[in-house]
């Protein structure tokens, strides 16, 4: 599904990842785990187009397309999602009409019509029961005055309307109480399936007690350094990084 | 024939031709108004006030100063510009002129009709003597060039004690029929003690032919009176307006003045409270979006004298290509006006590098027992914002769209008429170029 050959790249000249290689099958959980500054969420960013950073050598390519040319509205089209570290504030826009733009919106690019408001009202109701959001969030300015929970709950939500083929979830267990934590790897859980995948970037191994990785990633210094099963996190966890370096 | 010198040669044959009583307080009120406008003249950017903003280029034109009202104007031609979906009183003029059978007045409850019977008739004579350009600035040349050529406007009094159920809107329309115009409305609104008022008031130029729109409007709010005033300003790139608006209050009244400038040439508000009385409250409120060559100077005043009393301002700017912007809010509290809050706000977005904000806030405070605060922001698009949206699939216009909303989100959300309010977001969509599918 996902191939990321020899990826470089830079912001303001400062090389950040220096060869990355990955590749990603369906129906397959990845977690990318490694120290801070090592280039974790940067991966994440590129692989969402973010045009902040400059992609030196290398390639990212999605179930055979390489998505260099592809603005960030396009990959999100073509069925990846990232879900954000710190997801961001915006008043005035409702936490459903947001969501009703971003899918409205994909499916435009899919050249499909609007989805009908009660089809629409209907989806968003069954996703919220299944992250356990209350109704009431729904109609509250989109992350605005949310707790962390809240806000990471709500990228699931969105997550969760979107159907992407590849989630990204950076660092999506920061800032959560154990409760909560629970909450959004289950619902992670209930949308997995054979047909997706989910790269899941984690400075810490709690997370992936709930969502159980098939492979895990070190990355240092804009490089794995080290890959392996789900018996890799527990290591770390033990040893910390610094035996990786 | 410069602007001025043919302005103030037709004053004599404008009195004489309008068969106006020569022996009236407004006809020497008139001719006070034409002599300190003769001095005066149009204000030049030597004046601090005008620093920013040149009227110049729309002086030059020879503008028609008295032109004839286009007879054919239908309601289909004007529908678009009026809140259709409520129930509401509407004045409307073309070209300067009273049209009575697109308008929908009243004298049940209340006076909403036209000052050019106001000014006449001795019924309203009394209140006339009373409030008429009572506020309405002497230094201000432009406003004393409206008193000298009043002739028509929306005449608005409400009794002590009255709720007014309905909006009043008022929609001064320019066809162009004539050419280059210039028009100067006058509006003038009383509300009695513990009454209540809600005016919508847009100019909209019909054609393709330069409008100059000289307005003054001058409202008097009594103790416990609630006014809202919205002025929607959506003219197209020919158009320039000059609104003067001057508000006085009485004790515990609160008034508001809401103003949209999404569209026009150059647009100058000059707006002005004046407190007589305590625990007043008096808000302004302003968004401007604009592109091109637009230029928008909004101007303010709040002047506390009394103690007790709060105002609060926010004005929110985008400005696009090499559109400018001008925000000028000056706060007075004078000595006597202990215990006064007075909190101002000017927040600037410029998307394009060839925009431009000059924002200035000037606080006078002479009391020593009070709360002020003034902010200003100038700033860009939250990148990180617009890379969020369109990592869920929106395209960065329609993000952009989106985050802009967002920002002036907080002056949308103090407009009291819902459909106003629907009315006011698609008017920023549209001027934002996007189709939302939904109401904020």
């Amino acid at each position: 599904m996902l191939e990321v050959k020899n990826l470089h790249a830079s912001i303001n000249d400062k090389e950040i990842l220096r060869g990355i290689n990955l590749s990603i099958k369906p129906g397959e959980v990845h977690a990318i785990m490694g120290p801070n500054g090592s280039g974790k969420s940067t991966l994440s960013a590129v692989i969402a187009g973010k045009d902040e950073y400059e992609v030196t050598k290398g390639s990212v390519i999605l179930n055979g397309e390489d998505l260099a040319d592809l603005a960030p509205e396009d990959r999100a089209h073509k069925g990846i999602f990232l879900s954000f570290q710190y997801p961001v504030e915006i008043p005035g826009v409702t936490v459903t009409n947001f969501i009703k733009t971003a899918i409205n919106e994909t499916r435009k690019a899919k050249g499909l019509e609007d989805l009908p408001a009660k089809d629409m009202l209907k989806l968003i109701r069954e996703k919220a029961d299944l992250l356990e959001i209350d109704r009431k969030f729904l109609s509250r300015s989109l992350n605005q005055g949310f707790s962390g929970g809240e806000k990471k709950r709500n990228e699931i939500f969105q997550m969760a309307m979107l159907e992407p083929k590849l989630a990204i979830l950076d660092e999506t267990d920061s800032g959560l109480d154990i409760d909560a934590l629970k909450i959004v790897a289950n619902g992670v859980n209930k949308l997995k399936s054979k047909d997706n995948a989910v790269i899941v970037i984690t400075h810490y191994q709690r997370l992936l007690d709930y969502i159980v990785p098939d492979f895990v990633h070190v990355l240092h210094n804009g490089k794995i350094v080290k890959s392996g099963g789900k018996e890799l996190a527990f290591e770390l966890e033990e040893k910390g990084y610094d035996w990786l370096k | 024939m410069e602007l001025k010198e043919k302005l103030v040669s037709s004053f004599l044959a404008f009195e004489n031709k309008g068969n106006l009583d020569l022996d009236s307080n407004v006809h020497s009120l008139r001719l006070k108004a034409i002599h300190n406008f003769e001095k005066e003249g149009f204000p030049t950017k030597k004046n601090e006030e005008w620093k920013y903003t040149s009227l110049k280029s729309i002086l030059k034109k020879d503008l028609g100063l008295f032109p004839s009202t286009d007879k054919s104007i239908g309601f289909k031609d004007i529908k678009e510009y009026l809140i259709n979906d409520i129930e509401s009183y509407t004045l409307i003029f073309i070209d300067g002129v009273f049209n009575s059978f697109l308008s929908d007045t009243t004298h049940d409850n209340c006076d909403v009709c036209v000052l050019s019977s106001a000014l006449t008739r001795p019924k309203y004579k009394m209140i006339v003597d009373n409030y008429f350009n009572t506020i309405a600035k002497e230094n201000n040349s432009l406003a004393e060039l409206n008193t000298a050529f009043t002739t028509e406007g929306a005449f608005i009094n409400v009794p002590k004690n009255t709720i007014v159920q309905k909006p009043i809107q008022i929609l001064n329309f320019s066809t162009g029929i004539e050419g280059e115009v210039m028009l100067q409305p006058r509006n003038l609104v009383v509300v009695g003690e513990n009454s209540h008022v809600q005016i919508i008031e847009r100019n909209q130029n019909l054609s393709k032919n330069t409008t100059l729109t000289n307005s003054v409007t001058e409202i008097f709010v009594h103790k416990r009176a609630i006014v809202d005033f919205y002025k929607i300003q959506d003219d197209t790139k020919d158009s320039s307006l000059i609104d003067s608006t001057f508000v006085s209050q009485k004790q515990q009244s609160v008034a508001s003045v809401h103003t949209y400038s999404f569209g026009g040439k150059i647009i100058r508000n000059n707006l002005e409270f004046y407190h007589e009385g305590e625990n007043i409250t008096s808000n302004l409120n302003g968004i401007s979006i604009l592109n091109d060559k637009q230029h928008v100077d909004n101007h303010t005043l709040v002047n506390h004298k009394y103690p007790n009393c709060e105002s609060h301002e926010l004005y929110k700017g985008i400005y696009d290509d090499k559109s400018t912007g001008v925000f000028n809010g000056k706060v007075i509290v004078q000595q006597e006006a202990q215990k006064t809050n007075a909190f101002q706000q000017n927040n600037n977005i410029l998307i394009s590098d060839g925009a431009t904000i000059n924002s200035k806030p000037q606080l006078e405070i002479f009391a020593d027992d009070v709360k002020c605060s003034h902010g200003c922001t100038i700033g860009q698009l939250d990148e990180s914002a617009l890379f969020y949206m369109q990592s869920r699939g929106i395209p960065k216009k329609e993000a952009k769209a989106l985050l802009l909303f967002a920002f002036g989100n907080d002056v949308v959300e103090k407009i009291k008429i819902p459909q106003l309010k629907s009315n006011i977001t698609k008017l920023i969509a549209k001027n934002l170029g996007v189709d939302l599918g939904f109401d904020l």
